[in-house]
């Protein structure tokens, strides 16, 4: 996963020699290979923009202003089972509250493995940790987290039913569990970054007479903000997109429900909806057959996470600017 | 900058954080194995062989009153699994290699500009956008144009033919596992000394040449890597195969002919979400919790193979 987190960096323009002449004068089966190359390259380009363009015309088709402010409601008729409110809500909520979760673990845990990283064999096992996590897939992490929390002692994260069986599902278990999934990619990120900040960056701030402590808080993490931006926004890209999470532990309800008495606090405790769920329920493998309110709903989600993408792209660019002096 | 946030301090508790990484995975794994246990306790070993219908094993298990009912055969699940999981690495190792090369080597650099957001692009869409154009688009357009009507009615007396096919699963499968891919191939095309390449050059191969015999033989281990990351992720593909894989669990027959192509699977992640309204119920939750571990198992066991590959190649490339 960490290969997907990098920022795109510029590199020197690499020597493109060309003793041979054109393509022309190769061998048949060099250049049938050259063919191949291209083909893929250009298909892979041609099924993303078909994606992109097939979801833009069907939600330019059925978005309607009005279904981004009517909530949703259960019902057969398809006028009269509102627009995705709550499933909007429900995507924010979740975006921002798994990476209040997942930032500052992912931070400390990559700051760790790069500036201390003592013992090491403890340091291996946490590499080799998040590679694991990385490599979870979401069904199984939402399975644990079913059973995780479903214990006693958890209720007070989800609602509890009668005779203190508890539910064990609710918003705030879907954000614990989503953290997971950010996780491995800011902590790549970060290390990334770290990895990347040259020794004597360091070396001047020792110097200087600050302790190790003190160079992580003024000049590594700064110097590395760029890149645990571009983590956190690959990880809320990630936690957008999970279906499998929300679909097991949200709680099943379309419209966001609240549990408990503080303000706030309650929505995260009660059940709700994602946009992601939102499609799955409206497709037909769900149980509504809405497929326009799903297309409207999917194109939705598929601007969030090209906006994501987008911003991923200029953070990585702007920090090669403004970042120069550490190189 | 003293008293409380002193060096002897800050390690320990920045490492407490990956610590709890760690406790986190402990858990994870005596969790989903403890609920697991039932089923793969009664059925020993014969829980990943074959016998009977595992569709109507599953509905006996919900049914059942206790004592519970943990009867199961799960082999066509797992071939379901092995199947589109093991196509889409496939395709996807030479749809990737191919990339890869292009993106390195032989893309103008215009070109290259459009390639790489593409591939971040392709990783980054949601599974459930996936199965919705599955479900939407490819399965309609496979039911109407490409399964004749004679198709159909030749295996009629054992499966229905819908177009939720083991073709278009394998065939998202390889569109999502793809960037991974090519993400870590072009990674270690790029770190491949440029003095073997240009000696090779010197030389007198042709660019085509030297990439095939010198960069790609360099970036093996890279590859091997990428593609058991790859499968990894395909064996936990849940959404997108639950919306295109129809309802049935079958075990799609090679001898079939082209027919196989055509003809439903239901891998494991999949039946876990079709299956999750009923995961309260005890002896059927259990189950799927099975399926959890059997996925569990084998992708950590691949993430663990693919790090300790890539690690070794870092010591290489270093």
């Amino acid at each position: 996963m960490s290969a997907l987190a990098t920022p795109p960096q510029e590199r020197p323009p690499r020597l493109r020699t060309d003793p041979s002449g054109s393509w022309r004068a190769w061998p048949l089966r060099d250049r049938v290979l050259l063919g191949l190359c291209w083909a893929a390259g250009l298909a892979l380009i041609a099924i993303a923009a078909l994606i992109v363009l097939y979801m833009l015309v069907k939600g330019v088709q059925y978005l309607r202003p009005e279904l981004l402010w009517d909530r949703p409601e259960a019902s057969i008729d398809q006028s009269r089972s509102g627009g995705f409110l709550d499933p909007i809500l429900g995507t924010v909520l979740i975006v921002v509250g798994a990476l209040v979760i997942a930032a500052p673990l992912g931070v400390a845990t990559a700051v760790w493995l790069t500036e201390y990283g003592k013992p090491k064999w403890l340091a291996r096992m946490v590499e080799s940790g998040i590679e694991v996590i990385a490599g979870t897939p979401s069904i199984v992490l939402a399975l644990f987290g079913l059973a995780f929390f479903a214990q006693g002692g958890l209720g007070f994260l989800s609602a509890t039913g009668e005779g203190g069986a508890v539910f064990g599902r609710s918003l705030l278990i879907c954000c614990a569990v989503l953290s997971l999934e950010a996780l491995p990619l800011i902590v790549g990120a970060t290390r990334e970054g770290l990895l990347s900040t040259p020794r004597h960056v360091r070396e001047a701030s020792y110097a200087l007479g600050k302790t190790r402590a003190a160079t992580i808080h003024r000049v590594l993490l700064p110097v590395a903000r760029p890149n645990i931006a571009t983590g956190c926004a690959l990880g809320m890209g990630r936690v957008a997109g999970d279906t499998a999470v929300v679909l097991l532990l949200g709680g099943g309800t379309l419209q966001l429900t609240t549990n408990g008495s503080i303000p706030g606090l309650n929505y995260l405790q009660g059940t709700g909806s994602t946009l992601t769920t939102y499609v799955y329920a409206n497709s037909p493998s769900g149980e509504g057959g809405a497929p326009e309110k799903a297309y409207a709903a999917a194109f939705l989600l598929l601007a969030l996470v090209l906006v994501l993408n987008w911003a991923v792209d200029r953070i990585a660019r702007g920090s090669n600017e403004r970042l120069g002096w550490t190189r | 900058m003293s008293g409380w946030w002193s060096d002897r301090r800050v390690g320990p508790a920045l490492g407490s954080a990956g610590v709890l990484v760690l406790a986190i995975i402990a858990g994870m794994t005596v969790y989903v194995l403890r609920e697991a246990w039932p089923s793969f306790s009664a059925n020993g070993l014969a829980w990943f062989g074959t016998g009977g219908d595992a569709n109507v094993q599953l509905e006996n298990i919900f049914r059942s009153e206790p004592p519970f009912e943990y009867m199961l055969r799960a082999w066509p699940l797992l071939y379901g699994t092995l199947l589109s999981s093991g196509g889409a690495v496939i395709f996807g190792l030479v749809l990737s290699t191919l990339t890869a090369v292009f993106i390195v080597e032989f893309a103008p650099p215009s070109v290259v500009r459009i390639l790489e957001p593409v591939v971040r692009l392709l990783a980054g869409v949601p599974s459930v956008i996936y199965g919705l154009i599955g479900v939407l688009v490819l399965v309609p357009f496979l039911n109407d144009h490409l399964i004749s009507t004679e198709r159909k009615e030749s295996v009629f007396y054992v499966i229905q033919l819908t177009g939720q096919s083991l073709l278009v699963a394998t065939a998202l499968l390889t569109i999502m596992i793809v960037p991974i891919m090519i993400a870590i191939a072009v990674d270690a095309l790029r770190s491949v000394p440029s003095s073997w390449t240009e000696g090779a050059l010197a030389l007198g191969a042709n660019r085509m040449r030297v990439m095939w015999t010198i960069a790609l033989r360099a970036a093996r281990p890279a590859l091997v890597a990428g593609a058991v990351l790859a499968l990894a992720r395909a064996l936990g593909e849940a959404i997108m195969l639950a919306m295109v894989s129809g309802g049935v669990i079958f075990a799609p027959n090679p001898l079939d002919g082209s027919t196989f192509f055509f003809e439903p699977i239901q891998p494991l992640a999949a039946a876990i979400v079709q299956g999750a309204e009923g995961i309260t119920v005890k002896p059927y939750g259990q189950t799927l919790f099975a399926f959890a571990a059997v996925i569990m198992v084998s992708s950590v066991g691949l993430s663990i193979t693919g790090w300790a590959v890539r690690r070794r190649l870092r010591r290489f490339a270093a």
